[in-house]
């Protein structure tokens, strides 16, 4: 059978797993008064659609961090916010300000699935079928089944589509990166991962190999001419990805120091 | 070992489908259970506290029974017979693991199957094999996935029973097939739909023990031995199956029950067969006739107008079909194939493609037909479908459209990514397997067909998307099941025929070579 054919049908059955697993109960559900992970992504939809950008991290009299207080970087921040937009289309009970809070219903379940499943397909899935495809010297039969393995591994569906995160995002983005840094795009492998890490901070732990391997191929290539050339334009990369994600909150530099404080503390103790 | 994954993988599936959707049909099986735990023999068939009477053979019902002896176990309140709809978690759960469980005889059936199919295209790659892609278009058939895993059916095992009685008459174990077909016709009576295949086949393979030169019967060759033999099995069999009954004098409330004729000529949606056709035609006929003012708009049946819904209806032009209409219908569009099969056999593959025959014009044309029967027809095809190239174009063509008729079956949100992607990964596996494993040989589909089978994409798009959207739901609210059931009867029509004219003409050849 041909290779498309196949992936094809790798691609299906993945999907049809996780809407399957989808169908099941989520974090907290009927558990008043703090639900679970999946009123924490309805509430941050409220939150990024509600209030204007400078409330999203602030603790105000609209925005009580004790309950599920935005701690994920700016990227997840605007995701809940297009998110948001969308429910806002269908039902502006899901989010509206302060009375949405615990809201539980059939239709807006399926929506909140649905979000996860898109940015699923539209991010994770691809990568992996990238990846698997851009493997050398397997067969095709070999590049499928990796492909099925990695596709079907229970940890992050029933995560993502059982408990509800949205791991997928920052996990795809990551693998993305690592395959642009595989055809030597190490620009474009840059971008990939800092937007993985500006959407969760948890993809830090990958950020270590990423950098000595970025450096390792400046030294590689000399530091006193294309290496250099390469260290800087990789700087500057990441340098500009990060102010395009932190923009909108630069108004003022004590806002970014209070925004950063906070921020480094619930990186070390936020459960990810 | 491969059979093995196939069959835990597509169980492992079917767990994952505990949780959704299901239909009535729920309610009627916790009905039975309660009604054969708690009820002696004799009021089984009487009891009517629920809408949903007992309307299956009594083997059925002793298998309810049997089941409700677990159930007790798991949740004794679904026992209770005043508990209508009663749906705990442990109802929901023993419920749906029955089905699961029950599967293990179609498993075993299919890997039976799988043996009577000739290894003659003795591919390397297992992915080529035609028993490897029997085995995943059985196990892993749409329909029977969410007929029997999410609507809620027994359909299982009772297609176990019927393609292991297939597989035994494949290897010339006649008793066996004779007695497994006996008892299925016991557990679920719409099996009589092929019964005249399994009886032209059984009478003319079996009793008659050989042919002569030219293929034709030789008459001395009749054994009585085994006529007797087979009479005693089916006499059994019933013997077993309504003896007690008939002892109680209940034979005619069995009878009313299995078989109510006050029903409509189609079910609520049509299904996709002649009659859907006839309906649509007397409905266009009856819109063109009012415009041009040929009919009287007085003396037009209300609910032909608005329906389409409506169990019983008249037809307004063309004339009303009875009953007994259909019957006669039915007899003779199954008079070829079963002349066929008699006058000249060609063994199992033959018998296959009169019991395909006999399901397709059974559906054609049978009374009150549900769309879940075209599954009667497209898992027997199945084992043609691997063996030869022009079976497999015919078998593409019933599933997709056979497959797509069963989509208003789940017409909830959460339901819809399921269908639709579990739709996809049958049709591009079946299609891709079947045309790698004929590349050889000229193209499966020609272009009328594929473009026939494209346009069902934008037909379930206005179906469900863009027609719920529109003002014309309120009004006409059966329009997109009209317009599937509709298409989808020219595409089963045109499958049926193609079948047909294919094992006529294949005989005709035969013959012509004989001479």
């Amino acid at each position: 059978m041909e290779k498309w054919s196949l992936m094809t049908i790798t691609v299906l059955l993945a999907l049809i797993v996780r809407w399957t697993v989808s169908l099941g109960s989520y974090s907290g559900a009927g558990k008043p008064p703090m639900y679970g992970d999946y009123e924490a992504q309805r509430h941050w939809q409220e939150v990024t659609y509600n209030l204007p950008i400078r409330q999203w991290y602030f603790n105000t009299s609209d925005n009580n961090l004790l309950y599920w207080g935005l701690d994920y970087p700016p990227l997840t921040a605007y995701h809940s916010l297009l998110c948001a937009y969308i429910a806002k289309l269908i039902n502006p009970d899901w989010i509206a300000l302060h009375t949405s809070q615990g809201y539980e219903s059939q239709p807006h379940k399926l929506f909140m699935r649905t979000t996860v499943f898109v940015a699923d397909l539209l991010v994770y899935i691809p990568a992996v079928i990238f990846y698997c495809f851009s493997l050398k010297e397997t067969s095709t039969k070999k590049k499928v089944s990796s492909a099925l393995c990695i596709l079907l591994y229970p940890g992050l569906i029933l995560i993502d589509h059982g408990h509800f995160q949205y791991n997928s995002v920052s996990l795809g983005f990551a693998l993305w990166g690592v395959l642009a840094l595989s055809y030597d795009w190490d620009l474009l492998g840059s971008v990939a991962f800092c937007l993985a890490l500006n959407y969760k901070q948890m993809e830090l732990y990958h950020s270590l190999p990423f950098f000595c391997y970025l450096l390792g191929k400046c030294f590689k290539k000399g530091l006193k001419g294309k290496g250099l050339v390469l260290l800087i334009k990789i700087t500057g990369t990441v340098v500009v990805s990060f102010a395009v994600c932190w923009l909108p909150f630069c108004t003022d530099m004590e806002q970014i120091m209070q925004v950063a404080l906070p921020f480094s503390l619930f990186f070390f103790f936020s459960p990810g | 070992s491969w059979f093995r994954a196939l069959a835990l993988g597509v169980s492992f599936l079917k767990c994952l489908l505990i949780p959704a959707y299901y239909s009535t049909d729920f309610e009627v099986h916790r009905n039975w259970l309660a009604i054969t735990h708690n009820l002696p023999l004799s009021q089984w068939y009487y009891e009517a506290t629920s809408e949903w009477t007992l309307d299956y053979p009594p083997f059925f019902a002793w298998f309810e029974y049997a089941l409700s002896h677990v159930a007790k176990y798991f949740d004794p309140k679904m026992l209770v017979i005043e508990n209508l709809n009663y749906t705990s978690r442990a109802t929901v759960f023993f419920q749906r693991f029955s089905v699961i469980f029950t599967d293990i005889l179609f498993i075993y059936a299919v890997r039976e199957c799988c043996r009577c199919v000739n290894g003659k295209r003795a591919a390397k790659d297992i992915l080529e094999k035609p028993t490897f892609i029997l085995a995943v278009l059985l196990l892993w058939n749409f329909g029977l996935l969410i007929v029997d895993h999410i609507h809620f059916q027994y359909n299982g095992f009772l297609f176990g029973l019927m393609l292991l009685s297939v597989a035994r008459l494949c290897q010339k174990r006649y008793l066996e097939g004779a007695f497994l077909f006996a008892v299925l016709l016991h557990f679920k009576h719409i099996y009589i739909y092929v019964a005249p295949a399994y009886g032209i086949y059984l009478l003319r393979s079996y009793c008659f023990t050989a042919n002569n030169a030219d293929g034709s019967v030789k008459w001395r060759s009749f054994s009585l031995l085994h006529v007797t033999l087979l009479g005693l099995i089916v006499c059994l069999v019933s013997a077993l199956s309504l003896g007690p009954f008939i002892v109680l004098g209940q034979l005619p409330q069995i009878i009313s029950r299995l078989f109510p004729f006050k029903r409509g000529l189609c079910h609520a949606y049509w299904a996709p067969n002649f009659w859907a056709l006839y309906n649509a035609m007397d409905k266009a006929l009856t819109i063109f006739g009012l415009k041009c003012n040929l009919l009287d708009p007085t003396k037009i049946p209300k609910a032909s107008m608005t329906g389409g819904l409506v169990q019983e209806f008249q037809h307004t032009v063309l004339p009303s079909v009875t009953p007994l209409a259909t019957l006669i219908c039915t007899f003779i569009s199954i008079l070829p194939s079963v002349f066929c099969l008699w006058f000249k056999p060609q063994g199992p593959r033959g018998f296959l493609q009169c019991l395909v025959l006999c399901a397709l014009s059974s559906f054609m044309f049978g009374w009150h037909v549900h769309e879940k029967a075209i599954l009667l027809a497209i898992l027997p095809l199945s084992l043609l479908s691997v063996q030869r190239a022009k079976d497999a174009g015919i078998y593409l063509i019933l599933t997709t459209t056979g497959h797509f008729s069963l989509f208003p079956l789940l017409f909830t949100p959460a339901e819809l990514p399921i269908k639709i992607l579990l739709m996809l990964l049958f049709t591009v596996y079946s299609f891709s397997s079947l045309k790698s494993l004929f590349r050889r040989e000229r193209p499966l589909l020609n272009w009328l067909e594929t473009i026939y089978l494209v346009q069902l994409v934008p037909l379930e798009i206005f179906c469900e998307m863009v027609f719920p959207l529109t003002p014309w739901k309120r009004h006409f609210p059966f329009v997109p099941l009209l317009l599937t059931s509709v298409y989808c009867a020219l595409g089963i029509t045109y499958a049926w025929l193609k079948l047909y004219v294919s094992v006529l003409t294949e005989r005709i050849s035969v013959r012509q070579k004989a001479e």
